[in-house]
């Protein structure tokens, strides 16, 4: 019997484990291979809902489904926090003392949020990338009549790279919408010397940023955040004053990983093609749990769980794997409350960013709402 | 020169999408230590300049660039 054991059950977990499930489902029946996927929560969470939680969009609920509803009768689901991986003895250790043994295990826990990393920033920022933080900020938003808001770009890495940006474009026509821009400022800034890490997504937000009087401020890496006097200072040496701070907080990968010795700095070393741990056989990584030059991006975790569910199908019949992952990403960008327009590129294909127009807005939220069937491997 | 400077640590950021070469090198950078020696490989033309830009901004030291047949190494020291 083969046992494949993925840890978390996000967006690449659920959508690896559904597509095994399939691919592998006569040897499943047959009981020659089990699949196990294991989270801490019993709740399957969708992340990029958390961005319109803040403007009374959407719910923190809406984020939410039960896993049992999302991950195929034939995959074994296990509640339980994993707190370790031995590699050499190929298990994986539970926050309860059990372990289970694999053949081949994939990790696939997400990135995690560490605000405390820049001093003064849990005291004096709010964030939209966790339920409680989007919670948070819709109360703060709701009472904000005037000031100065500033959204600075902390955490490199950190999720969905284009959130930020839409961020500012979706406060600003809220404001307006409410008759209070004249009264707001708006602050985005930046670690490099441009608006965004690549540069015709830069372009793009530059040109509306301008129209719409959303002043950047670029080479801006946060140091430090001081509540009282509400100001926030960058390595860079620059001072900025804010009312109301939003940031994008930092990240980090979850603890196991180092633990494990899968990767030095928080993710999991993996060739960028294959996947597969560069430290540790028969170890997968995918989603924002793997280092890999691109976006910690819901595309990218469920292209990449496809080129995984593949090798994996091909170890378990005998075959040399051949699927690799080409960098594919595939990302929507709001441009404000109702036009979007969006972004797709690989590693050898750059972006090209089209003029945002309000169909591709409407696509943005019929994928929010048909990710429940994206998962679930229906569509 | 540069055959001689061995990198602690090696950022193969060569057809890297978003956020691009830049962005994975400050990510790395802020995590470690002073006097980490980090390598960018990068096919990405513009990180030649955007990457000394930064360092000098940022105040590290951008011990050599060296260019290949189809991509550059650009060795920084962490301040
Ligand atoms: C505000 C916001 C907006 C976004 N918008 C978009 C977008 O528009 N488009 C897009 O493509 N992406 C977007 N993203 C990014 C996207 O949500 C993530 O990239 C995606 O969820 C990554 O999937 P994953 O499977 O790697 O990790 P996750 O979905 O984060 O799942 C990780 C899972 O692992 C579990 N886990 C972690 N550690 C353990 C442990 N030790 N033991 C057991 N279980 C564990 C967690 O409980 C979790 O269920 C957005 C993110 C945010 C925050």
């Amino acid at each position: 019997m083969t046992r494949i054991v993925i840890v978390g059950a996000g967006t690449g977990g659920v959508v690896l484990a559904n597509k095994l499930a399939d691919e592998l489902h006569a040897e499943i029946d047959a009981g020659d291979v089990a699949v196990t996927l294991v989270d801490e929560s019993p709740d399957h969470v969708y992340k990029p809902t958390f961005l319109y939680v803040p403007f009374g969009k959407k719910t923190v609920a809406d984020a939410k489904r039960p896993l049992t509803e999302l991950v195929d009768r034939r995959v074994d689901l296990r509640i339980g926090r994993v707190t370790e991986m031995d590699t050499d003895a190929k298990t994986v250790g539970f926050a309860d003392g059990s372990t289970l043994a694999y053949d081949y295990a994939t990790v696939a826990t997400g990135a995690r949020l560490t605000p405390e990393e820049v001093p003064g920033l849990v005291e004096g920022g709010h964030h939209f990338y966790g339920p409680e933080g989007a919670e948070a900020l819709r109360d703060e938003l709701a009472a904000f009549d005037s000031g100065h808001l500033v959204l600075s770009v902390v955490g490199v890495p950190h999720m969905c790279p284009a959130a930020p940006v839409e961020f500012v474009l979706m406060a600003d026509e809220w404001f307006r919408q409410r008759g209070l821009r004249d009264d707001v400022d708006i602050t985005y800034t930046y670690p490099i010397n441009r608006t965004h890490g690549l540069e015709p997504i830069a372009e793009w937000a530059s040109e509306r940023f301008a129209e719409r009087d959303i002043r950047a401020e670029t080479f801006f890496n946060a140091e430090s955040v001081d509540p009282e006097a509400k100001v926030i200072e960058s390595m860079e040496g620059t001072e900025l004053d804010y009312d109301l701070l939003v940031a994008i907080p930092p990240h980090d990968g979850q603890p196991l990983i180092a633990e494990a010795g899968l990767g030095d700095d928080g993710w999991v070393e993996v060739d960028k093609h294959t996947l597969e741990a560069a430290r540790a056989p028969d170890v997968y990584a995918i989603g924002d749990a793997a280092d890999v030059p691109t976006s910690k991006a819901g595309s990218v975790a469920h292209y990449q769980a496809g080129v995984v569910a593949e090798r994996l199908a091909g170890s378990v019949r005998d075959a040399v794997p051949t699927a690799t992952y080409d960098g594919k990403t595939m990302c929507f960008l709001e441009a404000g409350m109702d036009e979007a327009t969006f972004v797709d590129f690989d590693y050898e294909r750059p972006p090209v960013v089209r003029d945002e127009s309000r169909p591709v807005h409407w696509a943005k939220l019929a994928y929010n709402q048909s990710y429940w069937l994206t998962a679930r491997g229906t569509l | 020169m540069s055959e001689t400077i061995t990198p602690d640590v090696t950022i193969d950021a060569r057809g890297a999408g978003c956020p691009g070469p830049l962005m994975d090198l400050i990510g790395k950078i802020k995590k470690a230590d002073p006097g980490t020696v980090v390598e960018l490989q990068t096919s990405d033309s513009s990180s030649t300049t955007d990457v000394p830009e930064w360092v000098e901004k940022a105040g590290h030291d951008l011990l050599d660039s060296v260019e290949h047949d189809d991509y550059w190494s650009l060795y920084v020291e962490k301040a």
